[in-house]
C-alpha cells in the first residue's frame, strides 16, 4: 500500500483545503493548469486562499474561475496583467484582491528552496529595482545579490499528463513548468493526471517528479482547451 | 576631419526611411553568431525567429521550460501543452528539451545564454532597462521573466522604436520608469538607429534615415560614431 493515494474524483482530491490556506497553483497561462483540481475547489469551498501561481488567471476558467468565484485573498505571481486576465484586473483594481509580484525566476526558486530545505539564498534578480525596496542585499565577488526567502505551500494543485500508481509523474511539452518545483515545496501536493498507469508503467529514468513529493493523485479527463494566441 | 566625414557617411542610410519592425528584426537576426543560445522574450522580439538562417544552428531558449522553440503553430499543429513565453502555440525542432521552471531560469540566471533580446520602454546611456511597469497610477504590475533575463543573458539587447508616440527619445540619460535592470544592456537596436549603451555617451554604429547630427539634436545623449 502506497503511501500516495490515487482517488476516484478530483473533489476527494482536493478535500480538507482550509480557509486561508497557501495554494501552490501550477500552470504558465493555460498549459498545465489543473482545471479539474481547481473547479472542484470551487465546488468545496475553501476561502480566504493565498494562491502562488505564475499568471493570476486567464479568461473565466482555471484560476480565473476561483478569483471569481470570491476565494482568493491574495494572488503572488510573477505576471498578472495579460490580455485576458479581466477577471484579476477587475478585483484588483477595485481593492478585493492583494497581489504580490515576484520575478518569475526568484519565483521558481523561491519554491525550489522550499522544497530542498534552503532557508534562503542570494539573487541578483531585481537589484536596483523597485522590488529591492527594504529589502536585504549583500556583494558577493564585486556583484549585488538580494536576499530571498522560501515559498512554501499547504497544498499544491498541479497538472501532470502520466502517473503511475505509486505517484511518480511525467508531464508533457511545455506544460511541465511549475509542476515539479511545486510538487516539492508543499505539505499535500495533488496532481491531475490524463492517465494513472500501473506501478512500473513508466521508465524510472523518464520520471520527472518522483514519488516521494507527491501525495494525492486523480485521473481526468483530457481537456481541450483554446489557447489565446492560437491562430 | 575627411577621415570622420567617411566613416560617418558609412553607418549612415539616408537613401531611405526608418526601418519597419520586421526589417529591424532582420538586421538583429543578422548579428546573432551562429550557434548561440538565445532568448526572444515577448513582442517584437519573437520575429528575429523569422529571420534566422536555418542552418545557423541558433537554438532558441523559452522561459516556460524549453530548448528548441520552432516556428508559431498554426491550425492542427496547434498543442495546447507547447507555448511560448507569450502564450502562442509553438512547433518543437529535432533536438529540443523540456524542463521546469527552476531550471529554466537557473539556465538564464546562471549566464548560460549568450544572447537576449528585449522590448523596452526606455533604455538608459548607462545600460539600465525599464521595461515591465509603466508607474503610472492604477497600472497593474506584472513583470514576469524581464528582471530575470536581464540580469541573465550574457549579451542583452534591446529592440525598440527610438522614440514614442509622442516623439520623444526612448534612449535617455536617466530612466524615468521603474527600472528592470542597472547596467545590464549592451546593444540597443531601433528603427532609426543601433546604439551600442553601457558608458557616458553612446555610440551609434547605423543609421537609417537620419543622420548622426540629427541624432545628436533629438537625443539628450552624448552620442559618438562609430562604423559597426
Amino acid at each position: 500500500m502506497s503511501r500516495t493515494r490515487v482517488l476516484e474524483s478530483a473533489d476527494e482530491a482536493v478535500a480538507g483545503i482550509e480557509d486561508g490556506a497557501t495554494v501552490l497553483v501550477g500552470g504558465f497561462g493555460l498549459a498545465g493548469m489543473p482545471f479539474d483540481l481547481i473547479d472542484a475547489l470551487i465546488r468545496q469551498g475553501a476561502g480566504s486562499l493565498t494562491i502562488v501561481a505564475n499568471n493570476a488567471g486567464n479568461g473565466e476558467v482555471g484560476l480565473a474561475a476561483l478569483l471569481k468565484a470570491g476565494r482568493v485573498r491574495k494572488v503572488v505571481c510573477s505576471f498578472p496583467r495579460q490580455a485576458d486576465s479581466y477577471v484579476f484586473d477587475d478585483l484588483y483594481l477595485s481593492g478585493e484582491i492583494e497581489l504580490e509580484v515576484v520575478p518569475q525566476g526568484n519565483l521558481a526558486e523561491r519554491m525550489r528552496a522550499a522544497g530542498a530545505g534552503i532557508g534562503g539564498f542570494y539573487s541578483p534578480t531585481a537589484v536596483g529595482t523597485p522590488l529591492a525596496d527594504g529589502r536585504e542585499s549583500r556583494r558577493i565577488d564585486d556583484r549585488d545579490y538580494l536576499l530571498e526567502y522560501p515559498i512554501r505551500g499547504d497544498y499544491a494543485l498541479i497538472a501532470a499528463h502520466r502517473a503511475d500508481r505509486l505517484g511518480n509523474l511525467v508531464y508533457r511539452k511545455t506544460a511541465r513548468n511549475f509542476g515539479p518545483v511545486m510538487a516539492t515545496a508543499a505539505a499535500t501536493t495533488i496532481v491531475q493526471v490524463d492517465e494513472v498507469l500501473e506501478t512500473g508503467g513508466i521508465d524510472p529514468e523518464a520520471v520527472v517528479t518522483p514519488s516521494i513529493y507527491v501525495d494525492r493523485v486523480v485521473a481526468v479527463r483530457r481537456r481541450n482547451y483554446t489557447v489565446q494566441g492560437a491562430r | 576631419m575627411t577621415e570622420f566625414t567617411n566613416a560617418t557617411a558609412r553607418i549612415e542610410h539616408l537613401d531611405r526611411g526608418a526601418l519597419s519592425m520586421d526589417e529591424l528584426a532582420l538586421v538583429i537576426a543578422n548579428d546573432i553568431p551562429d550557434g548561440s543560445f538565445v532568448n526572444l522574450g515577448i513582442g517584437y522580439p519573437t520575429r528575429i525567429a523569422d529571420h534566422l538562417p536555418v542552418d545557423g544552428g541558433v537554438v532558441l531558449h523559452t522561459e516556460n521550460g524549453m530548448l528548441g522553440m520552432g516556428p508559431v503553430a498554426y491550425g492542427s499543429d496547434i498543442d495546447p501543452d507547447l507555448t511560448n513565453a507569450g502564450k502562442v502555440p509553438v512547433m518543437e525542432l529535432p533536438g529540443a528539451s523540456y524542463f521546469h521552471h527552476a531550471d529554466s531560469f537557473a539556465m538564464m540566471r546562471g549566464g548560460h545564454l549568450d544572447v537576449c533580446v528585449l522590448g523596452a520602454y526606455q533604455v538608459s546611456a548607462a545600460g539600465d532597462l525599464a521595461n515591465w511597469h509603466t508607474g503610472k497610477p492604477g497600472a497593474i504590475p506584472a513583470v514576469g521573466g524581464a528582471m530575470d533575463l536581464a540580469i541573465g543573458a550574457k549579451d542583452v539587447f534591446v529592440m525598440m522604436t527610438l522614440f514614442g508616440k509622442d516623439h520623444s527619445p526612448k534612449l535617455v540619460p536617466s530612466c524615468t520608469y521603474p527600472l528592470t535592470g542597472v547596467g545590464c544592456v549592451s546593444r540597443v537596436y531601433t528603427d532609426h538607429a543601433v546604439f551600442e549603451v553601457g558608458g557616458d555617451e553612446v555610440v551609434v554604429t547605423e543609421t537609417w534615415g537620419i543622420s548622426v547630427e540629427q541624432l545628436r539634436s533629438r537625443l539628450d545623449v552624448g552620442v559618438v560614431s562609430k562604423p559597426g
